[in-house]
């Protein structure tokens, strides 16, 4: 099956009950589909909800308004209405996401933060954190830290340690959140590399890229998600 | 690893209600628990949440409705129908119940060891080594040193106390583990290992588990699903993160908006 995502009218309001029930319009009609091997990248200014577009698929926010399937192997799974044990099967084998923020555990290490979607996905702990290494080491984080929980970490090292937790698993739909957001040249360049490589690997993704420079090499099309605004529906 | 897929839920509850004269204590609740999965019950003081969990794990009986179990040999059976005596079997052996305050949950006067070795006993061990073997084994994994074997747990700090009577809970293999604010009172480094220790060890053996919390950063952090209540209902029910991220009931809009950012 070639199409890994396809979202068919797609809608979100926030509804602000501590506001006194404002109703906040994010996206509304939101209809586009990412083919396995392929990067799409979601265009448009701030604020025009290119990130609920990627939470609604992951399941972190509700989507309201109509379907986000998602090929789960042979079978097709409809993320906004399915079962919340469901969405957690697709997040340990079918879908990642590469966010900007590390969300830090405390006293784990980033060799095992790296390693941890790996191991849930069954491979044995040993070798699962070799190939954390491996990742760490290509993204230029000191091998003096790769033993040490990412808490003290700078912003540059922790987000490098997610994007090593980001890729290290296959997951056939990849998601991705401002990967290279404030990393240098070099950096960059390997992220560059890790998408080219899922790519090859026949894995569909879907990025919010500002970076214009990396979203010229890995995009293969732009969808423009300022053509879904709510207001203007 | 986790099998989100398995066919068959460990625990199902269905309308448990539970009145303290004419008031109510929790109304109508039910869920499912799929195996391996930890469930959060979150909730200010007073919304009923203590109530359901002490219902679900027949400390308290419910008012109306019904708690069912599958049992070790698969069939699915209504908790408040089994004898005492296969009642007791249950809580000794294929559950554990973690109280917010330890002394509710060991015994004080006896040592560290003979808290772990007393559940083994209660199933069937009664070879010696054995037991302070794997007693000594437990209190490691929980990082206590096992020079504290022969102590008592009066000599304890309370985060050491908190991971003694996880290793007492967890000494038998259970498959379903109740907590009830396991974290509360400690300070937060403590609170932070033991967090991390629970989390590790929640995945390592596939438990089933649910914790009653008022800390959301503590659900956030340990479990897949999530149950607010309010006034003993049930107001949103939902993955973790989703809840957490994109709350829908007015209360729980106005409980993730009052966590102190650090």
């Amino acid at each position: 099956m070639r199409t890994r995502l396809c979202l068919n009218d797609v809608g979100k309001t926030f509804t602000m009950h501590l506001q006194g029930g404002l109703a906040i319009p994010v996206v509304a009609g939101v209809s586009f589909a990412v083919d396995a091997g392929e990067c799409v990248v979601l265009g448009g200014p701030s604020g025009a909800g290119k990130s609920s577009i990627l939470k609604m698929i992951y399941g972190n926010y509700r989507c309201e308004r109509g379907q986000i399937l998602v090929t789960e192997n042979e079978k097709i799974v409809n993320i906004a209405s399915a079962a919340p044990r469901q969405v957690l099967a697709l997040r340990q084998k079918t879908i990642g996401y590469v966010s900007q923020f590390l969300r830090v555990i405390p006293r784990v290490s980033a060799e095992n933060v790296v390693a941890e979607p790996l191991i849930a996905q069954g491979t044995g702990e040993a070798a699962a954190r070799k190939v954390a290494r491996d990742l760490l080491a290509r993204l230029n984080v000191p091998e003096a830290l790769w033993g040490l929980p990412p808490a003290t970490f700078s912003g540059g090292e922790q987000q490098r340690v997610n994007i090593a937790r980001g890729f290290i698993a296959h997951y056939p739909l990849l998601l991705l959140d401002e990967p290279t957001a404030s990393l240098d040249a070099a950096n960059r360049a390997v992220v560059i590399d890790l998408v080219n490589e899922k790519k090859q690997q026949g894995v569909a993704m879907l990025g919010i890229l500002h970076d214009l420079d990396v979203r010229e090499v890995i995009a293969d099309r732009v969808v423009d998600v300022s053509g879904f605004s709510a207001r203007a529906a | 690893m986790t099998d989100f897929l398995s066919e068959e839920p460990l625990l199902r509850a269905s309308g448990v209600t539970r009145f303290y004269g004419d008031r109510i204590g929790c109304r109508d609740v039910s869920f499912e628990l799929w195996p391996g999965e930890v469930l959060a019950i979150v909730g200010e003081s007073g919304s009923g949440k203590t109530t359901l969990l002490n219902c679900l794990a027949t400390r308290l009986a419910p008012t109306a409705g019904a708690i069912e179990y599958r049992m070790r040999d698969g069939a699915m059976r209504d908790l408040f129908q089994l004898t005492e005596a296969e009642r007791r079997f249950l809580m000794r052996t294929d559950w554990g119940f973690v109280h917010q305050n330890a002394a509710d949950g060991l015994r004080m006067t006896v040592s560290a060891g003979a808290n772990v070795g007393e559940r083994l006993m209660a199933v069937g061990n009664r070879h010696y080594g054995n037991i302070r073997g794997t007693a000594l084994d437990w209190l490691e994994r929980v990082e206590i040193d096992g020079t504290r074997i022969d102590d008592d747990p009066r000599a304890f700090s309370g985060g050491m106390r908190q991971r003694l009577q996880i290793a007492r809970n967890l000494v038998t293999g259970p498959r379903l583990v109740f907590m009830d604010e396991p974290t509360g009172g400690l300070d937060v480094s403590v609170q932070a290992r033991l967090l991390d220790l629970l989390r590790g060890l929640v995945a390592d053996l596939g438990l089933s588990v649910v914790i009653v919390t008022h800390d959301l950063a503590v659900a956030r952090l340990l479990s897949h699903r999530m149950i607010v209540m309010r006034n003993g209902e049930v107001i949103e029910t939902g993955l973790t993160d989703q809840v957490l991220d994109d709350p829908q009931a007015p209360y729980t809009q106005l409980l993730v908006s009052s966590i102190l950012q650090v």
